[in-house]
């Protein structure tokens, strides 16, 4: 059996994937996407710890991250087609206007 | 889970992860994410959250992934032809993601007392477990993630509209 801090480690390595990807990449939508890669990893660490202690209420969790990742992701593709509308670009270097 | 299963599904999660970040194409990224949470799915089901796992693919692979996509070629984008002008960031963000995961690393390894696993009741992570727990203990949360979703709809709609 694989003990739980080897799925932890990997939840923290797909989350660490997904911070690199925010401060790397200047598209928004691919960090959008490096968003949901993190909400992802810490969803198998939810399940993995669900599965460690028998309890399913880390499960639970995880149905609430989807729907409400469900809810930002419909918010936030709505905002970047307005502002893809209203600025023609979605390179997140050009998008400072509320820039101090 | 055994180790060769963990494995198995461990370094190719990783790999396609990477790729989603690297790719300068915005649809391959977006369908190595795809792949990621296909690969999630598979990991959850060998984790007994069978109903998670359904979840994954239904919500995560099914609608949202749709939606980046049809945006995607909504935008019509191309690569990203200009390379990341900022360096230094890259550098800082790659050390500081190594350390970040050496430390967990060390972390875990420090807190040796590995638990046993607690037993397993009778109908873990089915549908009807989960379904169960939804509509009685936490009734209120699963109502106001209804309310959430209306919001979020009609926002999105207002937004796109205007």
């Amino acid at each position: 059996m694989v003990p739980i801090s080897y799925h932890l480690i990997l939840s923290g390595i797909l989350f660490t994937i997904g911070v690199t990807g925010v401060l790397l990449r200047r598209n928004i939508i691919i960090i959008f996407m490096a968003i949901e890669l993190m909400l992802n990893a810490v969803n198998l660490s939810f399940v993995a710890l669900a599965r460690h202690f028998g309890n399913m209420d880390g499960q639970i969790i995880v149905f609430f991250v989807m729907s409400v990742a469900a809810a930002e992701v419909a918010v936030g593709l709505a905002i970047i087609l307005l502002v893809f509308r209203g600025r023609e670009t979605v390179n997140a270097d050009e998008l400072n206007l509320m820039r101090w | 889970m055994d180790f060769v299963t963990f494995f198995a599904l461990a370094i190719p999660l990783v790999v396609i992860a990477i790729m989603v970040i690297a790719h300068p194409s915005p649809v391959y990224s977006a369908l190595f994410l795809v792949l990621t949470l296909f690969l999630l799915a598979v990991y959850f089901l060998f984790l007994d959250a069978h109903m998670v796992a359904a979840l994954q693919i239904i919500v995560y692979a099914g609608a949202i992934m749709v939606l980046f996509l049809f945006v995607i070629m909504l935008l019509n984008l191309q690569s990203d032809t200009q390379p990341t002008p900022r360096h230094g960031l890259g550098r800082a963000a790659i050390i500081g993601g190594v350390i970040l995961v050496a430390e967990l690393g060390l972390l875990l390894q420090r807190s040796s007392s590995e638990q046993a696993e607690s037993a397993l009741p009778e109908n873990f992570g089915t549908v009807e477990a989960l379904g169960s727990q939804l509509f009685t203990t936490y009734l209120l949360p699963f109502e106001i993630t209804g309310i959430l979703l209306l919001v979020a709809v009609v926002g999105a709609v207002v937004l796109a509209k205007r």
